[in-house]
């Protein structure tokens, strides 16, 4: 399909969904939905809890934590033991301490970095285990920032909703539903579903036997992107056939994983009661992540400087290193930046191949905090976040003590907000200096000089941000990398996660300013705007030196910028 | 029937607050030589109180910096090493010397009140009834002293016996005297004022230390000034930035070293001070005092800090009718005669009723029977003239057994009755009219005769009807307090253009509106200075007292203005504004100009490694010492630069959020990025004319 095709297919799409899926979520988790609820009251009981027994911020976080902490656990030891448990038709022993915590952190906290091949490490048992936390995490991060969302339009109130409800609703409701459908056009679409072990094919005549991996695939497929998951069943996530079979799987990946953090904008406009405030949070996600499309497709649309560097002056496409000649340089890069941007990760490319300045786009997108429009949930908690610091400096310039919807903001929400939003960056930063000054982190890089210096910088990027995008190039499946990562990835997800509740409970205690002609507007271009400027800003100057070092040193190292 | 013009005494001059600093002692000029001097040195004290610079992260961080590069300097001696040292030494002076300028002002301010309070001596009463002299120093609470023409009151008080008038220009700056006197709203003094006449005895209410000047010292000179809401909030966002740019610059270090390069100590100190909030974090202090200094300089004493920000939030503003919209008095305007009487004759009576009547409203009732129908005054022979009293509402004058009485309608229609007499079939009529009008009738009866009806206009300021628009501009609500009925109200409201208007006002109905107006979010100012108003001064968001008023309404209040001027709440609701705006804005400014900073020095850092990042020296700065030293060098001038818009305000003008968000963004976050790519390349082309290397 071609590319301009494409765009249009899926700004399409997305609009419907945005409106309708947008409005549906809100009506979901404001109890308005109950055609399930045949599973959903039994389910209540059995938690014993119920949508009326709502939580403060501290009980809430304190269930997110515990919930998360028994699924880290769980997952372990599923790893861990998967060579005595049942669905291993391959006989694959367990995994090692440090790669089963690296994994288990990863699928729990939405990151899905995978330092391990689907096919040839994980029995179909631990696959499907990691299925459930593709489920259940994005179901956390939504409950997040719908707990914040809460926050921002009730009253003097005491409470943020409750967990366990919240998670079972987005389940249900949401995350089952659309995955199942979505599942099935995998299927039809000729993805691969079994629970058959691998086929061994003997090539006769080069007397070689080649194993064909199989599996769950398809339906795994769907919840990898729709939950902005991106650990896929094979190591070649949807650069492999059986994953993303055609051009319209491919589409469908990226309307999938793209589909609900834009479409939370609209809830979140929804539950505060002006859709105009969820548009101009829209506005902002299309702005960053349209122009980082357009930059990185455009790198990517251009020959690639090494094959130039050998003599190949003339190259008829962009850069196809790595690529599928099926998908193409503008699509792929239209999937990395939707995968990257989305806190997905997943890849129909290797993005180690892109050109510098094209890895550049990807990278800088995950730089920017995941919430253009980020993860399922997080990214809109994010983005709230940074709408919180934009109007405390813009509010300050308008003469008034800064409010938003309403809510006063005030040195507990600049601190709490400040916190969660710098952490991010900080971990990233202390991580990648530690890695490049030990012997474990500098053996890791597959190459030297700015690029091995670009994929440990891009690891822990990925990882704090809960990307899971992986560059490659970097033996990740260390010690050192797994136990580091997963360190990374915890920080990066409940560091940020902790202070959002407990500002969704600041916010939600405060008294509701009424708006006049004074109150600085958050609906129009010009809160769109600072919005921008302060996640570039943020993002820019906390990351340039690092990136300087990085793809910008090795792009001029060609030369210029743009091939 | 022709209105009377009605010249305006002093027609609200404050209204624009342009009328030159005057009182708390004499204001000098921003910039006064002498208080740079002062500041210069206060500066170098501060930077050696170790504690007060650790409550500023952003400048403690480059005051550690620099102790660093000092010892790097002393190990390592190099022109380019001391020069970064000196130049953050020279940046953490100048935001000292930024906060000391702030000071500065209110230092002399309170040097002067320090002089007048110490001098006076106080004569005080025994219980036995003699008097005996002490230091104005010694009285406690509930001493009781007497003050004789010429005497210094010794401190605040209340007057329990006599009349007197008083010089408060020690404290107003207003020349003209004041009459105090025992009773009512107009029994405080204040401590430092001179009796001009008679004697008055005053029970002393503050106890010693705790006098209003001594606030005043205080405040003046911010000796406990509390950080704001709002700047801590602004600290905070500061320290986080502060923090989030060491591992920034620390992980340069591992970053270099896995790429080959080494990067000096001194640089990387250099980075960090060039990219952590300095201009903001030195300023920050010098913005919130300078604000506070601004309220004095209009004779408005803040109690703190939080009240100025508050009245930057300010939603709803309560005004009283009298003073603030309208000239402070009514003025009669025409006579109308009801029952078949002519306006003469009710002009005659009238002026007869009020011939003693010393109230402005009185006198202009006598002015206007003498310009429209030449009544003069008379003798009278036998009489005696009724004053006002609150039971009878009625005031007039009895010549022989002739009663001529003027009043309210309903207090005259009263009187009528008793005595026999009826009511005209057109009386009601008449004053539902002129109350319509938005002025007030008063009624004129001789004996058990209704004569006819007065009507009192009331005069609206000239230019408030354009300073409601702005306001409503802004976004705020005006709201007129006032005790007339709602037909008066309405019109005057109508007139004077405000939101809505409370009639029929009393303390109970003035408080219910503001709790109606809080409970629906909104943050309220108002102005008071009857003991009465004192629970409504309270209550309110901003409440600021009138000078004149008594001691509890000053208590009760958050605000006091000296020159007892209700519309100057206008004003402080603009100095609130501005503070924030100030700060809002400088901190964007600080934040935008790290763009053109790293463009200086990040390819300066590593250009020895790789050179081909020199296509990120946009600036083509002559050399990485150059660039480094350029880059320090603008971070610390322009903290200079900035004091004088610190220290004014970043200017203000009422007009919609939007529209001053538009403004500020540009030049502040625009030429934020913008200008240090100039200043940084300008000062490079002198540095490399120096030949300093």
């Amino acid at each position: 399909m071609g590319f301009f095709l494409t765009i249009v297919v899926l700004v399409a799409a997305l609009a419907l969904a945005w409106r309708y899926l947008g409005s549906y979520m809100a009506a979901v988790f404001e109890g308005r939905v109950h055609w399930m609820a045949w599973v959903e009251r039994p389910l209540y009981r059995l938690l014993g809890t119920s949508p009326e027994h709502e939580q403060s911020w501290k009980r809430y976080a304190g269930a997110l934590l515990v919930f998360s902490a028994v699924t880290v656990l769980f997952t372990y030891l599923v790893l861990r033991l998967q060579g005595s448990l049942p669905l291993n038709p391959q006989h694959l022993g367990g995994l090692s301490p440090a790669l089963s915590w690296n994994t288990a952190v990863s699928f729990v906290t939405n990151t899905n970095w995978q330092n391990y091949g689907g096919e040839t490490a994980l029995s179909y048992l631990s696959q499907m285990t990691l299925v459930v936390q593709q489920f259940l995490s994005p179901a956390v991060g939504i409950a997040v920032a719908i707990a914040l969302v809460r926050g921002l339009s009730r009253r003097k109130a005491a409470t943020v909703g409750n967990f366990w409800v919240d998670v079972t609703r987005c389940l249900l409701y949401i995350l089952l539903p659309i995955a199942f459908l979505a599942g099935i056009v995998y299927v039809a679409q000729g993805g691969v579903q079994t629970l058959a072990g691998p086929v061994h094919i003997h090539d006769m005549l080069n007397g070689v036997t080649q194993t064909i991996a199989r599996g769950p695939i398809a339906f795994m497929t769907s919840i990898e992107q729709l939950g902005t998951n991106g650990g896929g069943f094979l190591n070649a996530n949807a650069a492999a056939a059986f994953e993303n079979p055609t051009g319209l799987t491919n589409l469908l990946d990226i309307f999938l994983l793209l589909c609900i953090p834009f479409s939370l904008t609209y809830t979140f406009g929804k539950m505060v009661g002006s859709r105009r405030q969820g548009a101009a949070l829209l506005a902002a996600m299309v702005l960053i992540f349209g122009v980082w499309v357009g930059f990185t497709s455009y790198a990517e649309h251009q020959p690639n400087p090494a094959v130039a560097a050998a003599g190949l002056r003339h190259q008829p496409t962009g850069n196809m290193e790595g690529k599928e000649v099926r998908i193409g340089d503008t699509s792929t890069a239209l999937f990395g930046v939707a995968s990257t941007q989305t806190s997905t990760g997943s890849a129909d490319a290797s993005y180690d191949s892109f050109n510098p300045i094209g890895g550049f786009g990807l990278l800088s997108g995950i730089m920017l905090g995941e919430e253009t429009p980020g993860g399922t949930g997080s990214g809109l908690y994010t983005m709230l976040l940074f709408a919180v610091i934009a109007v405390f400096i813009g509010g300050l310039m308008i003469g008034r003590t800064p409010e938003y919807l309403g809510k006063k903001i005030q040195a507990r929400e600049v601190k709490l907000a400040g916190f969660a939003i710098l952490i991010m960056p900080i971990t990233v930063l202390v991580l990648t200096a530690l890695a490049v000054s030990v012997h474990a982190g500098r053996v890791g890089p597959l190459n030297g000089g700015p690029h091995g210096f670009s994929e440990i910088l891009y690891a822990f990027t990925s990882q704090a941000n809960n990307n899971g995008s992986a560059f490659a190039g970097l033996s990740g499946n260390t010690a050192f990398y797994n136990t580091l990562g997963g360190l990374a990835m915890l920080i990066g997800r409940f560091a940020i996660m902790v202070p959002v509740l407990a500002l969704a409970g600041s916010l939600g205690e405060k008294e509701v300013v009424p708006t006049g002609l004074g109150t600085f507007r958050t609906d129009n271009a010009m809160f769109v705007g600072l919005v921008i400027g302060s996640i570039i800003l943020v993002g820019a100057l906390t990351f340039f030196p690092a990136v300087s070092l990085g793809p910008i040193v090795e792009q001029l190292s060609h030369g210029r910028f743009f091939g | 029937m022709t209105d009377v013009t009605v010249t305006p005494a002093s027609s609200g001059g404050a209204l624009h607050g342009k009328e030159g600093p005057h009182g708390v002692a004499q204001a000098r000029r921003l910039f006064d030589p002498e208080i740079l001097g002062h500041a210069a040195v206060d500066a170098l004290r501060k930077v050696a109180d170790l504690r007060a610079q650790a409550k500023n992260p952003v400048m403690f961080v480059v005051l550690i910096g620099t102790v660093v590069t000092f010892i790097e300097a002393i190990a390592h001696p190099g022109i380019f090493t001391w020069s970064i040292t000196i130049w953050l030494a020279l940046t953490v002076w100048f935001a000292n010397f930024a906060e000391a300028m702030a000071e500065g002002r209110g230092k002399a301010q309170a040097d002067t009140l320090r002089q007048m309070r110490s001098a006076t001596e106080a004569r005080r009463l025994r219980p036995d009834g003699s008097e005996e002299r002490v230091l104005a120093s010694a009285l406690v609470k509930g001493d009781t002293v007497v003050c004789e023409a010429g005497d210094v009151i010794p401190s605040d008080g209340e007057i329990i016996e006599g009349v007197a008038s008083v010089d408060e220009s020690a404290v107003t700056g207003e020349s003209a005297p004041v009459i105090r006197e025992s009773g009512g709203d107009r029994s405080a003094v204040t401590g430092g004022t001179k009796v001009l006449s008679d004697r008055i005895v005053v029970r002393i209410t503050a106890e010693p230390g705790k006098t209003f000047i001594d606030r005043m010292i205080g405040l003046v000179e911010g000796a406990n000034r509390h950080k704001t809401p709002n700047e801590i909030a602004l600290t905070i966002l500061l320290a986080v930035l502060t923090i989030v740019f060491l591992p920034v610059v620390v992980s340069l270090q591992p970053f270099g070293q896995f790429s080959g390069a080494t990067i000096s100590v001194v640089v990387l100190i250099a980075l960090l001070v060039c990219l952590i909030p300095t201009t903001i974090g030195a300023l920050l202090s010098a913005i919130g005092i300078a604000g506070m200094d601004r309220l004095v300089q209009r004779n408005v004493l803040a109690m703190s800090g939080r009240a100025v920000e508050a009245a930057g939030d300010v939603q709803t503003l309560l005004l009283d009718k009298t003073g603030t919209i309208t000239l402070g008095n009514r003025m009669a305007s025409r006579f109308v005669g009801v029952g078949g009487h002519s306006e003469q004759e009710v002009a005659d009576a009238a002026q007869l009723a009020s011939l003693s009547d010393e109230t402005p409203e009185g006198r202009s009732i006598v002015v206007l029977a003498k310009e429209r129908f030449d009544i003069r005054q008379r003798d009278l022979g036998q009489h005696t003239f009724v004053p006002f009293s609150a039971s009878t509402r009625m005031s007039g004058i009895d010549l022989g057994s002739r009663q001529i009485r003027k009043g309210a309608g309903e207090a005259v229609k009263t009187w009528i009755v008793e005595q026999g007499g009826s009511v005209p079939a057109d009386l009601d009529a008449v004053v539902e009219d002129i109350s319509r009008a938005g002025s007030t009738p008063l009624v004129v009866a001789d004996g058990a005769d209704v004569l006819g009806v007065i009507e009192l206009k009331d005069v609206v300021k000239q230019g408030i009807r354009e300073k409601f628009a702005e306001m409503r501009g802004m976004g705020i609500r005006t709201v007129m307090i006032t005790g007339d009925n709602p037909l008066t109200a309405a019109a005057i409201a109508q007139e004077a253009g405000v939101d809505d208007f409370l009639a029929e006002a009393t303390p109970e109905t003035k408080m219910e509106l503001i709790r109606a107006e809080q409970s629906g979010g909104k943050l309220v100012a108002m102005t008071g200075d009857g003991t009465n108003d004192a629970p409504a001064l309270a209550q309110a968001d901003v409440g600021v007292a009138m000078n004149t008023g008594t001691t509890a309404a000053k208590e009760a209040g958050n605000m006091v203005d000296l020159d007892s001027n209700p519309t100057k709440l206008i004003d402080v609701v603009e100095i609130g504004k501005q503070l924030l705006i100030t700060r809002g804005s400088l901190t964007t400014f600080s934040i935008a100009n790290d763009v053109a900073k790293y463009f200086a020095i990040i390819p300066a850092l590593f250009a020895a490694t790789y050179p081909q990042l020199d296509s990120l020296n946009v600036m083509r700065l002559h050399s990485p010492a150059d660039a480094v030293l350029s880059a320090v060098i603008f971070n610390a001038l322009v903290i200079v630069a900035l004091i004088p818009l610190a220290l004014r305000g970043v200017k203000f003008r009422p007009s919609s959020a939007a529209s001053i968000l538009r403004r500020n963004v540009f030049i502040y976050g625009l030429g934020g990025i913008i200008t240090p790519f100039i200043f940084i390349k300008l000062i490079d082309m002198i540095l490399v004319a120096l030949h300093a290397y």
